[in-house]
């Protein structure tokens, strides 16, 4: 069994005085989509931002494709292959889509072929290329962010929230996005809330409560499992659809 | 700064409506020329002192107080060196005069910009994030700065004769212009081309711009911002040294106190302009190099406070300046 | 007993006590023991800027604000007293007249600049008190036939007030009350609540108390000890002038004796002010003696030279920012 492409182990960190995630522990498998899920505070959005090094670990360590990467700075993880999707997009609204991506895409210019790939999954993309990021409406923002994140092979997605806010038919359209994203070999770990998105695409699962882990597993047997969910989530779960 | 998609033309519409409402209050068309130079003139100088400031707190979030000393060791710097080569300055041919200002132009970018690589990496970085810290670092700094100038120039204040070529004006009838305040206005106009240019079609203009908009975000794809942040500290702070060297050989003499005499204004242009905005800071230098022009001539006595006036005013039009910088 | 008169803000050191101690009984004392109108004049001004630099340091130390507007409520203060007497003439009641409209316009102004801007980012107020206060000085010069311009106003003072001795004793006095005043504001609840804020803004808001509200008291409050400061100054003086309270070197010094001292400990007001303007004074001498004592050597004598003491102070400063944020008071109290 190849040894996971990130662990954490017993990962604290602290925001001022706040202790937020209180060692956590858990692994995210090669390849396939795991999903991150946990109520709000739970300490998911700091989980990610801790991996990524935006924020710094005070204890515990994390490995990144074998490597120690506790104290990497978030360049050189992006570097490595981590991309990372935030929760509020991080898009730059006063460049255009094609700025956008030209930033992301480290190789200087962008590949046509990824291009017509991320087209297929996206059109509007290409329908706004020349057009400011700014003006872009919600689902097309959170496209855009999982546009930059995949401009470029990468080796790990780190997605917070994809499906915030957004419209059933624009959710819908992100689940076939994360379908195919699924079939190349980049693995995939998400931050979700919407059950029905989290059920459909996730292979595995872990969540989160009071900054740590309680439970990991395979999603099919989490999905299967209505008394479990309302333990783990709060509330029964067809409803958060 | 983004290439003319749906651009905000109210700000340069303001400019062009105080061009065209001076004309009637100066009288005569001649006079308005005049003053017209002398403003953008004087709008360009502090332009170059200021967007150095506004762009390193768009972008790194550091606003330094120290900025004036910045802008007085270039004077300096090139006050020196003037003074070495005032033979060439002397003569009446513009070649000569130039090569002896390019290297003082020169001299002052670098030693400014040294002195910024300095800053940024002995005063400012241990005080990231904590504004409270750096406003009076930067001030203690500025303090030293202007100390250091005396221990080392002296405390007297030097006088810079202006370039033989250069002094002087041109006339056209009955319009006077003066010849430095033509020069002036071109470098002016060469210098924010230039960063025009720059930020709308390379790709470090790109980063900045992201930059300004999210750091952390152009650190999580994958560059290493810190050192895009010193990058432009010292070129902001090489910067501010020109604009220091123009504005000596506009006033024909350098003191220490330059810089902090120019740091209230320079305030008000980048408050004007946007916070981070290097297009808001053109803008709001024209405003008050204008402005201060035309009403030192109308209304003498409301000059001074005229810059004052005009930020309260675009405040309360615009309170974020005129062009806000969209920060995530 | 004493506990109540500092409101328990106790020096809890021995050396700053037996400092501190020494400061009150040397000003005190400076008319019997030190005679002479030099120190007499020194001493005056040491203790408006006692005064002055406290309220300062409730602002910037307590509360975590930046103003560069401090030095204009100090001229508002000196000019309510200027213009009234040379108006009015040195009466009691131009006198009230005078300091009471001072304090009114201060107040005025404080909430004013308090509200519009203590919303808006830090840096942001900070240019924007520079700003003010920048556009105050340039009333004060150009409104000549109010202010008396650059030249500023001499006037005299109702009778009592002539003997040096009585306004000497009526700056101490006032100083001192309003100092343990200070005291009091700062180790209230409401003192508390300012520490809050400037801990973590952020979590201060969270639990509910109006930062807004309380900064912009904060701000009124410093704004009005320093126009009594002004007040106190020109009864002094007898003059009030642009550079004697509105200089931006003035405000520069403030900083400095704030920060040296100790920020956020009101003692710190006191070490600070006096050190400064001691120095000021008698050190230049001193390194007027260094400096021509080395007058072969390259380079020292003009770092030594008295005009460069500034110099010295910026550094001093500027490593008290970094390493020493609660300054003298700070060292001492650690030293114990």
């Amino acid at each position: 069994m190849a040894e996971a492409l990130l662990s954490l182990a017993g990962v604290h960190t602290h925001i001022g005085q706040y202790h937020i995630l209180q060692g956590v522990d858990f692994e995210v498998p090669r390849g396939g989509l795991t999903m991150l899920l946990g109520r709000n505070g739970a300490g998911k959005t700091t989980c990610l931002r801790t991996v990524m090094g935006l924020w710094r670990a005070s204890a515990g360590s994390i490995r990144y494709d074998g490597k120690n990467a506790t104290h990497t700075p978030t360049p050189d993880l992006a570097r490595q292959g981590i991309a990372y999707v935030p929760e509020n997009m991080g898009i730059f609204a006063g460049l255009t889509v094609r700025e956008n991506l030209l930033l992301a895409a480290r190789e200087q210019a962008l590949d046509e072929k990824r291009l017509e790939w991320i087209f297929g999954l996206f059109p509007a993309m290409e329908k706004s290329w020349h057009g400011l990021a700014g003006t872009l409406s919600g689902g097309q923002k959170q496209m855009l962010a999982i546009s930059r994140a995949i401009v470029e092979p990468r080796r790990l997605l780190l997605v917070d929230e994809p499906t915030k806010g957004l419209a059933p038919a624009i959710i819908a359209n992100m689940i076939d996005a994360f379908k195919e994203l699924k079939r190349t070999d980049t693995t995939i770990l998400v931050v979700e809330q919407n059950f029905h998105f989290a059920r459909t695409l996730g292979d595995t699962v872990a969540v989160m409560d009071s900054g740590r882990i309680v439970h990991t597993g395979a999603m099919a047997a989490l999905a299967a499992d209505q008394a479990l969910q309302t333990r783990l989530l709060g509330l029964s779960l067809e409803a958060h659809q | 700064m983004n290439a003319a998609r749906r651009f905000d033309w109210m700000p340069l519409a303001l400019v062009g409506a105080v061009l065209l409402a001076a004309l009637p209050l100066v009288g005569s068309a001649s006079t308005w020329v005049t003053l017209t130079v002398a403003g953008l003139a004087m709008g360009m100088m502090v332009y170059m002192m200021a967007s150095g400031l506004t762009l390193v707190f768009g972008l790194m979030d550091v606003m330094n107080f120290a900025h004036g000393a910045f802008i007085s060791v270039g004077a300096y710097a090139a006050a020196s060196v003037l003074l070495a080569l005032h033979g060439r300055m002397e003569q009446p041919s513009l070649a000569a005069n130039l090569s002896a200002m390019l290297p003082a132009a020169l001299a002052a970018i670098v030693l400014a910009g040294a002195l910024g690589l300095f800053f940024e990496r002995v005063v400012i970085r241990p005080v990231y994030g904590d504004h409270l810290k750096q406003i009076l670092v930067t001030m203690g700094g500025l303090i030293v700065c202007e100390q250091l100038i005396h221990v080392v120039w002296g405390p007297d204040q030097i006088p810079l004769p202006r370039a033989a070529s250069l002094a002087g004006s041109i006339t056209f009838g009955d319009v006077a212009i003066e010849r430095y305040r033509l020069l002036a206005v071109l470098v002016g106009l060469a210098v924010f081309a230039a960063m025009w240019l720059l930020l709308a079609r390379t790709r470090i203009g790109l980063l900045i711009r992201a930059g300004v908009e999210n750091a952390e975000m152009v650190e999580s794809l994958g560059y290493r911002i810190r050192r895009l942040f010193v990058g432009v500290f010292v070129a902001g702070s090489g910067l501010a040294g020109l604009g220091g060297v123009m504005w000596a050989m506009y006033q024909e003499s350098v003191n220490a106190q330059m810089g902090m005499q120019m740091m209230v204004v320079i305030f008000i242009v980048i408050i004007i302009g946007g916070l981070g905005s290097v297009g808001g800071c053109f803008v709001g230098a024209l405003l008050v190099g204008l402005l201060a022009n035309y009403i030192g001539y109308v209304a003498p006595k409301l000059a001074l406070g005229s810059n004052i006036l005009l930020m309260v005013l675009v405040l309360l039009w615009r309170p974020n300046g005129l062009y806000p910088v969209g920060k995530s | 007993m004493l506990q109540r008169l500092l409101s328990g803000d106790t020096p809890r050191s021995r050396v700053l006590a037996a400092v501190l101690v020494a400061i009150l009984f040397g000003l005190l004392l400076t008319p019997f023991v030190f005679p002479g109108t030099r120190s007499l004049d020194v001493a005056a001004k040491v203790m408006v800027f006692i005064l002055l630099v406290a309220s300062y340091d409730l602002l910037l130390g307590y509360t975590g604000i930046v103003s560069f507007a401090h030095t204009m409520f100090f001229g508002i203060g000196a000019y309510g007293v200027g213009i009234a007497a040379t108006r009015l003439g040195p009466t009691w009641v131009g006198l009230a007249l005078g300091a009471a409209a001072a304090l009114a316009l201060s107040a005025v102004l404080a909430l004013a600049v308090g509200l519009l801007s203590l919303r808006v980012r830090a840096i942001f107020f900070a240019m924007i008190t520079l700003a003010v206060a920048s556009f105050f000085q340039i009333l004060a010069s150009q409104l000549s036939w109010l202010t008396g311009g650059e030249d500023g106003l001499n006037f005299r003072l109702p009778e009592v007030l002539r003997d040096r001795l009585v306004s000497y004793y009526a700056v101490f006095g006032v100083v001192l009350a309003l100092f343990l005043a200070l005291l009091r504001v700062v180790n209230s609840p409401f003192g508390r609540v300012l520490l809050s804020i400037r801990e973590n803004e952020f979590r201060a808001e969270a639990i509910g108390s109006r930062t807004v509200f309380y900064r912009t008291a904060a701000n009124c409050i410093a704004a009005l000890g320093a126009t009594v400061a002004g007040i106190l100054y020109a009864v002094w003086l007898r003059y009030t002038g642009p550079d004697t309270t509105l200089s931006f070197n003035i405000m520069i010094d403030i900083l400095l004796m704030v920060v040296i001292g100790g920020m956020g400990t009101l003692y710190g007001a006191v070490l600070g002010a006096t050190l400064f303007v001691v120095a000021q004074n008698y050190l230049q001498d001193l390194m007027k003696l260094a400096s021509a004592a080395l007058a072969g050597v390259p380079l020292l004598p003009s770092l030594l030279h008295p005009d460069r003491w500034l110099l010295w102070l910026g550094v001093l400063f500027i490593l008290c920012v970094y390493y020493f944020p609660s300054g003298i008071v700070g060292k001492l109290r650690a030293g114990r």
